[in-house]
């Protein structure tokens, strides 16, 4: 590498070479400094929740939240997922948690399988109508849940299966269809038509050429609706309230009414430990998947 | 006279990779100075490093006489025109123009005149009112040439500014560039890929590989004495044809396969013997005939012929190679014809392939 | 022959039709049959159970000289105004300075984002504990020396909303962020060049330039903000349960417990109707401008 000074050379006078940049430029101070300052406002709740989740009692009384525990305990941990009273047994959040996680699985599946296949119909099959049908699907995505949850509730009563986990599998699968398909759709359309035209041409029909051709191609697109469905799923509430019997609630109900309906004396680190566990599935979700998520939600932005 | 731009021992690096090494370059005062290469070859790079808009690494760019190594783009005295137009699209053409001139607080009346000026020479007029998304993509370019004339510099810089249109606009806008500079005779430097743009419009080129120039010169000469390999392959439509073989005879013979051709009348180096050297010839620099003449001709059959309007591209065979002619459409020969091809080696070019250096 | 040309239209493509029956079911019994339902019998006097006993206006009249359903839209609006206008300037800001190139931008995102990830409840029960005023933030200024300080929203019916305010623009100014950040990105590199070469300062550019770039961002960000506060209810139901008293109720409540807990269908299904109308109201607008310029859709 050759190494050349300025003064080495005759005629070359004044700045040479890279320009001097400070580091430590006040626009640099600034930038940094606010986006410091606001990391700490979005990261105070999660720090105040696992302080306190991890202290005993006697410490929250004296002192403050935001100190770290002098006794680290975890027996507010304990306590939430097998103890912690909801108002109608005192079994802790494990039994919400398990409701979650059965009413999640099928879910995802259902409402995964019926919008990725929707989002194919509407893209290599097209027929009369299915484009009028997901405009209006995706207006109706706008629509406020309030406006249908007295219909939905009549619908699964005739069908038989209001208050059940069907019930609210199937609410699911239904609310998440606008969003899905339209992330299907999206995705499907970006797949070249040849591919499409050679295996019709080989003769394969809509089912093998989902199966065998589509599916295959688009895991990155399914990883995606997973995290987003998993995510909007396991965060519900509105509608783990309305369409579930108590012993089905799953694990954002229970949470509420362990930490709100309690009367008496209120366990602060008991409420802080099950508020954290309810929130660590769709977290850890979010710090495995990275940029996935972000794709996912900005899908789900984007609408149209 | 001042020059108008020096760049001296200029390099830039992007963390390990070099992408401009050691460049120096003088462009005298309205000379209009291309910059032509494949993608990556890093004229626009050094382009952006004129314009200020990207760090150097190492040496010092100089534009009339000032230093400006550290300099803000908008304090060189240069105007810039963008490849994708890069108007303002909210603001108007007037206010596309006036924009910059009112950030900088140049009188309201200086503002008029500047923009009534530059309206007229680029023909514009009609176009004030309007906002880019009315206009085509000629006037838009037209517009963005506008912006960099109100700015009253001595330095245009043209990133591709062609390279978004149809290839009839193309021609036109070349002309009108063209007939820019002779009315204003600002120094410009022009990156384009398209050779036809170099050699029309430029006072000399800069051909640019991996971030090296390779030849810089007028393009007659860059068209007719190519200083290597490179630039010889990369220069000329349809391409320069190249026979592999050697220099014998003390340079005064090249031989391949079975041929040997005179070597007299060469324009250029000491040929001497080279044992691994090419001859390039230009598809138009051949001639076809049906004799003969010993060291100046050599046999071919001819495989096929692209007909291209008034002339035609013929292509044969010798010794194993393939060879491209171009003839007058009228005088083509039928396929399958064996034929004797004659070299103008007075227009030829000669390569050691050691070096791919122009001997 | 007519019968043999309609057979064939049904059974073309029959494979697609039938794969797509839960969209078009869907769409036609939930969306837009669920919607007339709804605001069919909020012209009822249904109670516990849908009756077609049909009494014109009267359950609007009592709606909107139900004091509570006034409290609550007044609740929202407040809210609302303020969520809107905090929500974009705090999103583009953030975006603006993460454009800058800056380092560890993955870092700053991440951070700023996984609120976004957390339920509503989640959000509402933490905020919840940090404002406590015997143990949270002003128990805290308050050792310090300060002991007259007050900070109490959610004890505090005159500022209850901006504690509940606090607590949704954490949750979801990253996200906001994340979008206008893709947004600026998708600005022409070149159009940043212009005005370095014209000499244009940032802050400039940015008001001048690049803004009325990206109008179509901040449009779909409005849309978006504003169908999220429209629907606000699990964030109040954890973290005040729209108390004290009436002080943070919202329209959504009001819905839900005169559905489910009041017995008055007919109440809760005009409270519903009149939460489709105003997001009609910002919808219709907003489709047009998106296509009824344009003759597609």
């Amino acid at each position: 590498m050759v190494d050349v000074s300025a003064a080495q050379h005759t005629g070359m006078t004044g700045p040479s070479g890279t320009k001097p940049r400070r580091a430590l430029s006040g626009r640099n101070i600034m930038i940094y400094g606010v986006l410091i300052v606001m990391c700490v406002y979005y990261i105070l709740p999660l720090w105040v929740m696992v302080m306190t989740s991890l202290k005993g009692m006697p410490e929250i009384r004296l002192g403050n939240i935001f100190a770290p525990p002098v006794e680290i305990t975890f027996q507010p941990w304990v306590k939430a997922w097998a103890e912690a009273c909801t108002g109608l047994n005192c079994e802790g959040l494990s039994r919400g948690f398990w409701n979650s996680v059965r009413i999640l699985i099928p879910s995802v599946i259902l409402s995964i399988a019926v919008a990725s296949v929707n989002g194919y119909a509407l893209v290599n099959w097209r027929f009369k109508g299915s484009d009028t049908f997901f405009t209006i699907l995706i207006f109706g995505s706008f629509i406020p849940y309030q406006v249908m949850l007295y219909p939905i509730v009549i619908l699964l009563r005739e069908m038989g299966i209001y208050g059940t986990l069907w019930g609210l599998v199937l609410v699911h699968t239904i609310f998440g269809m606008p969003i899905l398909t339209l992330l299907f759709r999206n995705y499907f359309s970006s797949i070249p038509e040849e591919l499409f035209k050679a295996a019709r041409v080989d003769g394969a029909g809509f089912w093998g050429i989902y199966f065998r051709i589509m599916m295959p191609m688009s895991l990155p697109i399914f990883v995606v609706a997973i995290i987003l469905q998993v995510t909007g799923i396991w965060n519900d509430f509105l509608f783990g309230v309305v369409y579930t019997k108590p012993d089905l609630y799953p694990m954002t109900v229970q949470l509420n009414n362990i930490v709100n309906s309690v009367q008496g004396v209120k366990e602060y680190n008991v409420n802080m430990a099950a508020t954290m566990l309810t929130g660590l599935v769709p977290l850890v979700i979010y710090f495995i998947s990275g940029k996935l998520f972000v794709r996912g939600i900005a899908a789900g932005a984007v609408k149209g | 006279m001042t020059n108008s731009i020096e760049v001296k021992d200029l390099t830039l690096n992007f963390g390990a990779t070099s992408v401009l090494k050691n460049m120096n370059l003088t462009v005298a005062e309205g000379e209009f100075i291309v910059l032509l290469g494949p993608s990556g070859c890093g004229k626009s790079t050094l382009l952006n490093c004129l314009a200020g808009l990207l760090d150097i690494t190492d040496g010092q760019i100089w534009i009339k006489g000032k230093n400006v190594t550290w300099s803000e783009p908008s304090d060189r005295g240069i105007g810039m025109v963008f490849q994708s137009y890069a108007l303002y699209p909210q603001m108007t053409v007037r206010g596309n123009l006036s924009f910059g001139l009112k950030n900088a607080r140049v009188p309201a009346d200086e503002i008029a005149k500047r923009v009534a000026r530059a309206a007229e020479i680029l023909q514009i007029q009609p176009l004030l009112d309007r906002k880019p998304g009315a206009l085509s993509g000629g006037q838009r370019q037209r517009v963005a040439i506008g912006r960099a004339l109100v700015r009253d510099v001595d330095v245009f810089l043209f990133d591709e500014p062609l390279s978004n249109l149809d290839a009839k606009l193309r021609s036109e806008l070349r002309v009108e560039i063209k007939r820019l500079h002779s009315r204003l005779n600002n120094t410009m430097v022009y990156v384009t890929h398209d050779q036809i743009e170099a050699l029309t419009l430029a006072d000399r080129i800069a051909v640019m590989r991996g971030g090296i120039i390779q030849q810089l010169d007028e393009p007659h000469t860059i068209y007719n004495r190519p200083a290597n390999l490179f630039v010889a392959g990369f220069i000329g439509s349809p391409a320069m044809n190249f026979i592999k073989g050697e220099t014998v005879n003390g340079g005064r013979a090249f031989k391949f396969g079975n041929i040997a051709l005179d070597l007299a009348g060469y324009e250029g180096g000491a040929i001497m013997d080279r044992p691994k050297a090419l001859l390039g010839l230009r598809p138009e620099h051949l001639t076809i005939q049906d004799h003969a003449i010993e060291g100046q001709t050599f046999p071919a059959l001819v495989e096929i012929d692209e007909p291209m309007g008034a002339d035609s591209l013929v292509w044969l065979e010798a010794e194993g190679k393939q060879i491209s002619v171009r003839v007058p459409f009228e005088n083509r020969p039928r396929p399958g014809a064996k034929v004797h091809l004659k070299v103008d080696i007075a227009k030829s070019s000669l390569f050691d392939e050691t070096n791919e250096q122009r001997i | 022959m007519a019968t043999g040309a309609r057979k064939n239209w049904l059974f073309r493509n029959v494979n697609a039709k039938i794969a797509a029956l839960p969209m078009v079911l869907t769409t036609l019994v939930v969306f837009v049959g669920g919607t007339i339902w709804t605001v069919v019998y909020s012209f009822t006097n249904s109670k516990l159970l849908p009756r077609t006993d049909f009494v014109g206006l009267a359950q609007y009249e009592r709606l909107w000289a139900n004091s509570r359903w006034m409290q609550s839209i007044e609740n929202l609006a407040v809210y609302g105004i303020f969520a809107l206008i905090f929500t974009i300037v705090i999103g583009f800001f953030l975006a603006v300075l993460m454009d800058q190139k800056i380092r560890y931008e993955d870092t700053f995102r991440t951070i700023m984002l996984y609120p976004f990830a957390l339920s509503f409840i989640v959000t509402g029960l933490v905020w919840q504990w940090i404002l406590n005023p015997e143990f949270g933030i002003q128990s805290i200024i308050r050792n310090l020396g300060f002991t007259s300080f007050n900070f109490d929203p959610l004890y505090n019916p005159d500022i209850v909303m901006f504690g509940l305010l606090i607590a949704g623009m954490w949750q979801g100014t990253g996200f906001i962020m994340c979008i206008m950040l893709a947004g600026l990105r998708g600005i022409d590199e070149d159009i940043w060049k212009a005005t370095k070469v014209d000499g244009i300062p940032t802050w400039k550019t940015y008001i001048v330039v690049i803004i009325p770039m990206m109008r179509a961002v901040f449009i779909t960000v409005l849309v978006l903000v504003t169908s999220g506060i429209i629907k606000l209810y699990d964030l109040v139901v954890a973290q005040t349960s729209g108390g004290p008293g009436l002080a943070s109720q919202v329209p959504a409540m009001y819905v839900y417990d005169y559905l489910f807990t009041a017995q008055n269908l007919g109440q809760g299904l005009a409270a519903s109707t009149m939460m489709l109308l105003s997001v009609l109201i910002v919808l219709i607008p907003w489709a047009y401008l998106e296509f009824g310029g344009k003759k597609n859709g």
